[in-house]
């Protein structure tokens, strides 16, 4: 059993963790690991799961970093963002540590925190425990698993009636010489009519295998307008586990976006509870893929109440050996009339080697409701190819216009300008195959 | 004068089926020639066959291009030889704006001739004077290629279009239709605006409507994919008059 080298880790080193991270945390791990214990990792004899084996990634020798051993690293030296000039808030996580040897440029706005989950539970212990491990689900065995093993992450609290003007940005940093596990978690909490604005970029830097998991909770009070993007970057050796969990309020509007730029094994979670009337959903993916790159996105809308919409968008980019999954479930409750849920997944494979696998799931148990989903996966248009081709665009110049074309629309759903243009140069260069080709990282390789 | 245009003995076959039977045609430059004929009678395939549509397959013949064997080049090489086809059918695009299309198009021609891509100033005049010329709104140039455009608007793009390309053999594959009377008069005027002594047209019709805006040289009728009649502009109106019957009748005989 894959598991029995993890529950031991976890009796032999739970003082090793507990004394490195802070009592709110240390609090959770019991239930957590309970439940990792009934549970395990998701495989893929689990109908969600089906395509993407999640305990086969841990089914290897893997280092944790319970004691906090610092890796020496500057990561304004180690990371030339790709998203330069964003004129944003800076903040980084070394794996699954926060790096407070930089500050950013504060102050921000007056009752905001953005920073360490660690001094987060310890400044704010009320909000840390009203919020903290009472999203995610209690049982998913890779969440427990991260709760079992969580020493510190980012928080980004925002309180009532406050706009954070300017974006926010977090850069994830994967370092180490040997391989590893890294447990990640996020809290992002907006209360009644905040307004903030959250980019993630996950990066990494040195050349070894890594399994990340990433739990991320979220909560858009009433009326409260989040922006939630994140785009990864990673080398072909990352596994990345993410699950956000998001629970909207009554007239909140979330836009939550991934970009998977660059990766190896990457499975997204986007669970979202629409539990306030008038709450508004918008979901994005967008997945670039070649060599033998697997993207599995996995997308949960829950209609609690009547009267809320949500949007998803999903597309993928399929080259060479790469593989893309998608389930889209919506949900709409009994008695949430009115909802509207609209469902989109566009794919392109441009190679035979290149597989999708999708599948929509409605089900829905109001009566009065709009509800639609469409799914398509294909070739480029051959006629459009043909057409461009016919005005002195050479075959390939042609196909990439039209790949990046085809990226337009998720792209389009960031609302920050700066990001947004510099993602259409960053797709055109991906496609391009020159993507990062700056030594600064290893991501290419 | 050495033909522009040179097809000779032009077979060409789609899934099995011979759609050209042998086709012979000389065009010289500054030369208007039209093609007309009954629906299905392989026009636009000829239309198609000349650009380098692959769906198409020569299975017998030749086509010279300024003295080029047009059927080793790839369309796009076609292309920046100064082949233009304004399709009978536009494609729409979505998510590619016309302004990159066009750029993207021009600079490749210039690539092509040795020269440096087009300054973003140069480019937004030459969009701009074109655009005036055809009489094209400035919001179409911003959306994305052809898509929503009604049916004329898409057919003036293609000579706006050709405008930008400035090519030497212009094919006009039922420009007309879908126009309406003004569009259509602008169009024309346009086209002969950038006709020279140095390039020629393709005029593909079943109306005469059009030739009075485009006087061609020469008229051929092509049915069944075969040109069974060659002669003067006098022949289209003969044909307006009379219609291919008698024409097709003698041609079977
Ligand atoms: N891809 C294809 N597959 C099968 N048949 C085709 C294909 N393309 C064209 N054809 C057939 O070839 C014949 C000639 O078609 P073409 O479009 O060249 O005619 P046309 O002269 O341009 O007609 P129109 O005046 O209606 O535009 C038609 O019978 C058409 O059905
Ligand atoms: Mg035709």
């Amino acid at each position: 059993m894959i598991e029995q080298q993890y529950i031991d880790l976890f009796e032999t080193y739970r003082e090793v963790i507990d004394q490195n991270a802070t009592e709110g945390l240390n609090k959770e791990r019991d239930a957590a690991f309970e439940a990792f214990k009934k549970w395990g990792f998701p495989t893929s004899k689990l109908e969600d799961y089906k395509q993407s084996d999640i305990s086969r990634a841990f089914d290897a020798d893997l280092g944790l970093n319970l004691r906090n051993i610092p890796i020496p690293v500057n990561p304004y030296d180690a990371f030339k963002c790709d998203v330069p000039h964003l004129n944003a808030h800076v903040f980084f996580l070394i794996n699954d540590r926060y790096y407070d040897k930089t500050q950013p440029d504060l102050p921000l706005s007056n009752g905001v925190f953005v920073g360490s989950l660690q001094t987060f539970s310890e400044k704010y212990p009320r909000s840390f425990s009203m919020y903290y491990n009472k999203i995610a689900a209690a049982d998913n065995g890779v969440t427990a698993y991260n709760t079992m093993f969580a020493q510190d992450g980012f928080v980004v609290y925002v309180p009532e009636n406050t706009v954070v003007e300017k974006p926010l940005q977090l850069i994830n940093i994967l370092r180490g010489g040997v391989n590893l596990n890294v447990n990640r978690r996020i809290l992002l909490i907006a209360e009644k009519n905040a307004d903030v604005k959250l980019l993630i970029c996950d990066h990494t830097v040195d050349d070894v295998n890594f399994v990340v998991t990433q739990v991320t909770e979220m909560v858009a009070g009433e009326n409260a307008q989040v922006e939630f993007y994140e785009l990864e970057e990673n080398s072909v050796k990352v596994t990345r586990i993410s699950s956000l969990y998001c629970l909207q309020k009554e007239q909140s509007k979330v836009t939550a976006a991934g970009i998977t730029l660059h990766n190896g094994y990457t499975r997204n979670d986007y669970r979202f509870r629409l539990s306030g009337e008038y709450a508004e959903t918008h979901v994005g993916g967008l997945v670039i893929s070649d060599k033998e790159q697997h993207t599995d996105n996995f997308a949960f809308l829950d209609h609690a109440v009547p009267h809320c919409t949500s949007n998803e968008l999903f597309k993928y980019v399929l080259q060479e050996k790469s593989t893309g999954v998608f389930c889209g479930r919506i949900l709409v409750e009994k008695g949430a009339q009115k909802t509207e849920a609209y469902q989109s997944n566009r794919n392109l494979c441009s190679s035979e080697d290149a597989h999708m696998y999708a599948k929509p799931q409605l089900e829905i148990y109001a009566d009065d409701v709009k509800c639609s989903h469409g799914l398509t996966t294909g070739q480029l248009d051959e006629d459009a190819l043909f057409y461009m081709q016919a005005r002195g665009i050479p075959e390939e110049e042609a196909r990439m216009l039209l790949m990046v074309a085809f990226t337009k629309d998720v792209v389009d759903m960031i609302h920050i300008d700066i990001l947004h243009d510099r993602l259409e140069y960053l797709i055109d260069k991906r496609f391009r195959g020159e993507l990062l080709r700056c030594g600064n990282c290893n991501v290419c390789k | 004068m050495e033909n522009l245009l040179e097809i000779k003995n032009l077979h060409v076959s789609v899934e099995g089926k011979e759609i050209l039977k042998g086709i012979d045609l000389a065009i010289k430059k500054g030369e208007i020639h039209a093609i007309m004929g009954p629906n299905g009678s392989g026009k636009s395939t000829l239309a198609s066959v000349i650009v380098g549509n692959s769906r198409f397959n020569v299975t017998q013949g030749s086509i010279f291009f300024n003295g080029k064997n047009l059927l080793e080049m790839k369309p796009e090489d076609r292309a920046r030889e100064g082949i233009f086809l304004s399709f009978q059918y536009p494609v729409e695009i979505p998510g590619v704006s016309m302004v990159n299309f066009m750029r993207a198009a021009v600079n490749e021609h210039r690539k092509y001739r040795g020269e440096d891509p087009i300054s973003a100033s140069d480019f937004l005049k030459l969009m701009r004077d074109k655009r005036e010329m055809l009489g094209i709104d400035s919001q179409l140039v911003n959306r994305s290629v052809n898509e929503g455009f009604s049916g004329g608007e898409k057919k003036k793009n293609e000579i706006f279009q050709m405008a930008m390309l400035n090519p030497k053999l212009s094919i006009l594959d039922e420009t007309d239709s879908g126009l309406d009377i003004d569009a259509l008069r602008i169009v024309a005027t346009g086209v002969n605006k950038l006709h020279t002594k140095d390039d020629a047209v393709i005029v593909i019709t079943h109306y005469q409507r059009l030739l009075d805006y485009i006087k061609p040289d020469v008229v051929h009728v092509l049915y069944n994919g075969k040109i069974i009649k060659t002669a003067g502009p006098e022949l289209a109106l003969e044909l307006e008059e009379n219609g291919y019957e008698s024409l097709i009748n003698n041609a079977m005989e």
